[in-house]
Formats: structure tokens, C-alpha cells, sequence
């Protein structure tokens, strides 16, 4: 398919003394933590498909140790699969020699870390332009484009500056700058605004989302905290013991939640803030109503129906109508299911 | 006789012949390879008797002003640069200067002997466990066995002069280095090692990069250890030829002269302690910035 930009394919990853021999028992079904007390194996990766779209944030999801970060570390084969294929634009990651591996690593995807990983002996000028002596470029020229990286994350006037006289949401800036002064069309994210506090984190995030608009990477960006997957994400994939129980847009997840494991990841959130007028859009000629654009939230239809006094409104696409949305269907949609409220204690 | 009281061991003959026959094998060697051998460590010979000469034949005030300078570029201390010119003077007043400079040249040429080398097998053993378990063993037996073993089959190979001096405080003086380089590459953090490799760094740009720069203020440490210790075999070395402050201690031992003895013995200390101090303060200014920042 020509829209895919990376295509993970049964991937299986077992750590232990004789990984291979646990991949058929695995296969059979044997679960996490069967194979932990009974074989002393550790199952990473259990089966995990995902296509990740070219140009869009696919988002990876889990609670801890549910294989995020080992899953991120295949796409750029920091960790060697026990069985599987990880197809990057035609090409198998699996089958590259180590010289065109680093290749891949130097032009293709380029990693941010939840812990920064920046060169505590280079300013941050030089760690803009690591990626970029690494693949040989002069110095002039790579101070040259890091420079303007440097502007893009917003720390102009802290080139000549040391990573430990910055703070951390600085800190993961130039890690980020570093990154994107590649030129990869991939950027690999684990966990990176993790460990910034809360308005920095949402600052971080809104600069990733300006700079994706204007640059159209394939972001592959690993978080446990679902607000920043749905504020990030065009595709969310959900982790649980290392395999993938849930994918697809924010909406339907939301909306069919797979199990309760699920159910229970999204409970707290603010649905009306998430869905759009048009996962509950219906054809019902008797609605009257304002006309609202198809990407509106529910929230902010909420509001102007109510404003209007009127049972519903008219969804409107590129200034044609597509359809209706009554009151009602709003309000039962973000209200809390009731079904499984009771299931909550489960995976605490 | 009961074999609980008598341990049992070797016939006396079957001992003679069994040590005779190392003996002479080593002598065989020795007679076969000695002159390639000593050839081989020509070089290190020609380098060591033109710094001697260097420094015995430079006049003491431009010695005393590079010296001054060094301390001062190494340190950044004046209190010490002050403290370094007059421990010279005394020593020259004491008629200790030619000596003095004599064991100079012998601590450098071994420090640059020993970085050489152990740099590498440093490098080596953070590289490979194998290389690691293979290697630190030895790195104890030169540290422990006492130099008087290592120093007989190097004279037999070698003679009595300055270049088995020299091996033999090498010998010494270059576990610390060795260590501390491997420890420090090691050490560094995992997660710059993992962003290096992440963006398709090749081996030897980790080792340029990140894995030397950020091990060298454990390096330097290893450098400190290793002078400090190749000055501490400077009394041994004269036993087998080596000119410098250890030959009037010789002396002094074998004629009960305490007050040579004392003044000798007191240079070698004051060396020392310059030696440590300015490649302390050195290593600290190293440490700089090479600790990761801290993380939020
Ligand atoms: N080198 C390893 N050897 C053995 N087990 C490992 C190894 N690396 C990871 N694991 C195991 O694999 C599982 C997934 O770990 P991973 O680090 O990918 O989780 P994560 O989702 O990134 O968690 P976190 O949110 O805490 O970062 C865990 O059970 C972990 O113990
Ligand atoms: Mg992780």
C-alpha cells in the first residue's frame, strides 16, 4: 500500500537464554506470565501488527512495562526481533547489513528520548549538529542547519549553552531539534515529553503539533498518558503484555472500546472534548438547526445548539450538508457508559 | 612415614632438573632473542637519554620557568605554581637538581609509555567480557607480585641498564591506567551511549564522540595513579641501572647515610605531591560539564 510508511508485521519478541525456542509456545497462546513461570522467559512483544500511515502520529499506548519502549526500539532495530518483519518504504529493516542499518539510523529515523540522551560535553549547538557529523556533513554546514533548528524549537540564544544549564523542557527541545536536523521522514518518540511537568509538556506538545503541519514526518510517539495520545495522535494503538488490543482513531476507540482493559483506560476522559459532531451524525430531515463544520467537537456543538434554543444541528462539509445531529444523540454519546463502571478495579 | 606429617612432594632431583630446565630454556631464549629484543626497545632507549640530556643540559632557569608554567596551565593555581619553583630551588640548593632531572625524564618517558599502551588495552577490555576476564588477572599479578621476580628475567634478557629500569617501572605503573580507562568507558551513561548508537553512529564515532570524552576524567585519574606509582619504583629502578633520585637513596641504605637518604627520599615525595596536585585540579576542570545534565 502506498500510503503506509512503516509496517510491522507478527512481531515477536521474547528476552531471555533461548528466545527461539519459546516463539512456538508463544504462538500457541501461552500468555506473559505463563512463560515468565514456567520457562523464565520474558514475552516483550506478543503478535503486533500496526501500519503506521505516512505523514501522520501514530500514537502507542500502555500502561508500564506493557513493551512500549521495546517496540519503538525495533523500527530502528536498537533491539533485534526473535521472529517477524518491520518494513520501512519497501524496505526490510530485518535483512539490512550493519552499514546500511546505520545508514537507515543516520537519514531514515532519527529518536527522542524520555531521558533526553543529549552529549553532556557538547553545547547544544553541537548537540543540534550530532546527527549530522555523524553522517560526515562539514562543520560549517551543519552549524549552519542546526542553527535553524535551533530557532524552530524556539532556543535561539542558548547555542553556546551546556545541557546541564538547561531545564528539562529545554532540554528535550534540543533533543527534539536534534532530531529533526536530519531530515528523517521518521521521527521515533519514547515517551519524550514523559518526564517534563504538566505545562511544559503541553507547551512541548504544541510545538510538535506546529512543526508537524509544516513538516509532515511519520511520527511514531509512545506515551501512558492518554490525554497526550488523543491531543497527538491520528492513530492510536493500545499495549497490554506486549500485544496491540486495540487500534485506530481516537474516536473509535472511545466510542467501541475493545474489553474492559480498555473501557478502563478511557473512563476519565472528557469525551465531549474528543469526539466530533460526526460520530453520532445521523440523516434526520426533522432537525433544525445552526450549521456547524464536520470537525467541530461535541463540546463546542453542545454550546451553540444550546445557544440556538433549537432539538439539533446541520453538519456541513466544505459548505455542502452531510447530515444532522439531534441534542439527544450528543448528549448520550459523551455520557459515561454505565455498563462498565464496575470493572474498575481490575487493572489498578 | 606416614603421608600426614610429610606433605607429599617432588623428588629433590626431579625438582633440580624441572627448575634447571626452566633456567635454561629462558637462557636459550635469551640467547636467541635477547639482541632483537633489546634492539626492538632501541627507540625507547635513544628517546630516554635525549630528554635526560634535554633536561640536564638545559640551563635551570628556563627548566624552572617550564616547569612554573606547566604548574600554573595545569592547575590555574598561583599558591601552587609558587609552592612548585620553591621545592626546585631548595632541591638545586641541596645539590639534588641533577638527579632530580635524571628521574624526570624517566616518569615521562614511562608516563607516555604506559598512556601508549594502556590506553588501548583499556579501550579493548570495555570493548569485550572476554577481553575483560582475560585481562584483569594479569592487571593483578603486575600489581602484586613483588618487583624483585619481574625484575630477574628482565635483566636476564636485557641486562642491567636504563631500558629494563624503565620496563620494569612500566611493568608496575601501568595497571591503573588500563583499569581506570575501561571502568571509565563502562561507565558512561547508557542513554547517551543509546542516542549515539540510535543515530547510526559506527563504533570508533561512539568511541571519538562520547565514550572517550566522557571517561576522561576517570582516564586522567588512571594517568595520576600510574605516575604516582611509576615514582614510587623510582629506588628499585636504580637497582638495575637507572640514574635518577633513587641512586644516593641506594646508597645511602647500604652506608647508613640518614641525612642523604632523608633528602633524597624527600624530593621523590615532593614530585609527588606536585605531580598529584596538578593533574587533580587538571582532572577537575575536566569533570565540567561531563556528568548529564540533570533531568527533570
Ligand atoms: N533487556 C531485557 N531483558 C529482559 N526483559 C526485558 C528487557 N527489556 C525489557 N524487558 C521486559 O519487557 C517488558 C516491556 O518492557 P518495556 O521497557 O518495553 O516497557 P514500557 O512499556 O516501555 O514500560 P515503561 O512505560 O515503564 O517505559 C517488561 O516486562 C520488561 O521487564
Ligand atoms: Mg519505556
Amino acid at each position: 500500500m502506498p500510503d503506509i510508511k512503516v509496517a510491522i508485521k507478527s512481531l515477536y519478541k521474547i528476552f531471555g537464554r533461548n528466545p527461539h525456542s519459546m516463539v512456538d509456545l508463544v504462538k500457541g497462546g501461552m500468555s506473559k506470565s505463563d512463560l515468565l513461570e514456567k520457562h523464565g522467559h520474558v514475552l516483550g512483544l506478543d503478535n503486533v501488527n500496526i501500519d503506521v500511515k505516512k505523514k501522520q502520529i501514530q500514537v502507542i499506548m500502555g500502561l508500564s512495562g506493557s513493551g512500549k519502549s521495546t517496540l519503538i526500539r525495533h523500527i530502528n532495530r536498537l533491539i533485534e526481533p526473535t521472529s517477524g518483519s518491520i518494513v520501512v518504504d519497501d524496505h526490510n529493516i530485518l535483512s539490512m547489513s550493519p552499514a546500511e542499518l546505520r545508514d537507515f539510523r543516520r537519514s531514515k529515523a532519527s529518536m527522542v528520548f524520555q531521558k533526553f540522551g543529549l552529549l553532556p560535553h557538547r553545547k547544544v549547538i553541537d548537540n543540534v549538529a550530532y546527527g549530522l557529523s555523524i553522517q560526515g556533513i562539514q562543520k560549517e554546514e551543519a552549524l549552519r542547519r542546526s542553527n535553524k533548528w535551533i530557532e524552530s524549537v524556539g532556543l535561539t540564544g542558548f547555542e553556546n549553552h551546556y545541557p546541564s544549564q538547561l531545564s528539562g523542557g529545554m532540554q528535550q527541545r534540543v533533543g527534539l531539534a536534534r532530531a529533526l536536523a536530519t531530515d528523517a521522514d521518521i521521527l521515533l518518540m519514547d515517551e519524550a515529553f514523559s518526564a517534563l511537568d504538566p505545562l511544559i509538556r503541553s507547551d512541548m506538545q504544541d510545538v510538535l503539533l506546529s512543526l508537524q503541519e509544516q513538516l509532515h514526518k511519520t511520527i511514531i510517539f509512545i506515551t501512558h498518558d492518554l490525554d497526550e495520545a488523543l491531543k497527538l495522535g491520528d492513530d492510536i494503538a493500545i499495549l497490554r503484555d506486549g500485544a496491540v488490543i486495540q487500534s485506530g482513531t481516537a474516536e473509535k476507540i472511545i466510542l467501541h472500546p475493545a474489553d474492559d482493559y480498555v473501557t478502563d483506560f478511557i473512563k476519565d476522559i472528557n469525551k465531549a472534548r474528543v469526539l466530533k459532531v460526526t460520530s453520532v451524525m445521523a440523516k434526520d430531515k426533522k432537525i433544525k438547526g445552526p450549521e456547524i463544520q464536520d470537525n467541530v467537537i461535541i463540546e463546542d456543538a453542545l454550546q451553540t445548539v444550546s445557544q440556538s434554543g433549537s432539538n439539533g444541528a446541520i453538519i456541513v462539509k466544505n459548505g455542502k450538508k452531510v447530515g444532522t445531529v439531534s441534542l439527544t444523540d450528543m448528549i448520550m454519546a459523551i455520557a459515561r457508559s454505565t455498563k462498565n463502571t464496575d470493572s474498575d478495579t481490575i487493572y489498578r | 612415614m606416614s603421608l600426614l606429617t610429610e606433605f607429599p612432594k617432588m623428588g629433590r632431583t626431579d625438582l633440580r632438573d624441572f627448575k634447571k630446565s626452566i633456567d635454561e630454556g629462558f637462557r636459550d631464549f635469551t640467547k636467541n632473542y635477547g639482541e632483537a629484543i633489546e634492539n626492538f626497545f632501541d627507540p625507547l632507549l635513544y628517546f630516554l637519554v635525549w630528554l635526560e640530556k634535554l633536561f640536564l643540559n638545559t640551563p635551570w632557569p628556563i627548566i624552572m620557568a617550564s616547569i612554573a608554567l606547566l604548574v600554573y596551565f595545569g592547575s590555574k593555581s598561583i599558591k601552587l605554581t609558587i609552592g612548585a619553583i620553591l621545592a626546585f630551588l631548595v632541591i638545586g640548593y641541596l645539590d639534588m637538581w641533577e638527579d632530580t632531572m635524571a628521574t624526570l625524564a624517566i616518569i615521562s618517558v614511562a608516563t607516555i609509555v604506559c598512556i601508549s599502551v594502556g590506553i588501548p588495552i583499556g579501550i579493548m577490555m570495555a570493548r569485550s567480557n572476554r577481553t575483560q576476564t582475560i585481562i584483569t588477572p594479569i592487571l593483578d599479578i603486575m600489581q602484586t607480585i613483588p618487583s624483585f621476580v619481574y625484575l630477574i628475567p628482565v635483566v636476564m634478557l636485557l641486562g642491567i641498564g636504563k631500558v629494563p629500569g624503565l620496563l620494569a617501572v612500566c611493568i608496575y605503573a601501568i595497571p591503573p591506567i588500563v583499569r581506570l580507562t575501561n571502568l571509565g568507558i563502562r561507565l558512561v551513561d547508557k542513554d547517551v551511549m543509546e542516542a549515539s548508537e540510535a543515530f547510526g553512529a559506527s563504533y570508533k564515532q561512539k568511541l571519538l564522540d562520547v565514550q572517550i570524552p566522557l571517561a576522561l576524567p576517570n582516564i586522567f585519574a588512571g594517568v595520576n595513579q600510574t605516575i604516582m606509582m611509576a615514582l614510587s619504583m623510582v629506588v628499585i629502578a636504580s637497582m638495575i641501572g637507572v640514574k635518577g633520585l633513587g641512586v644516593p637513596v641506594l646508597r645511602a641504605i647500604s652506608n647508613q647515610y640518614l641525612a642523604l637518604g632523608v633528602m633524597n627520599g624527600l624530593a621523590i615525595v615532593v614530585l609527588a605531591i606536585l605531580f598529584d596536585r596538578v593533574s587533580q585540579s587538571f582532572g577537575k576542570r575536566l569533570q565540567a560539564h561531563r556528568e548529564s545534565g540533570h533531568n527533570a
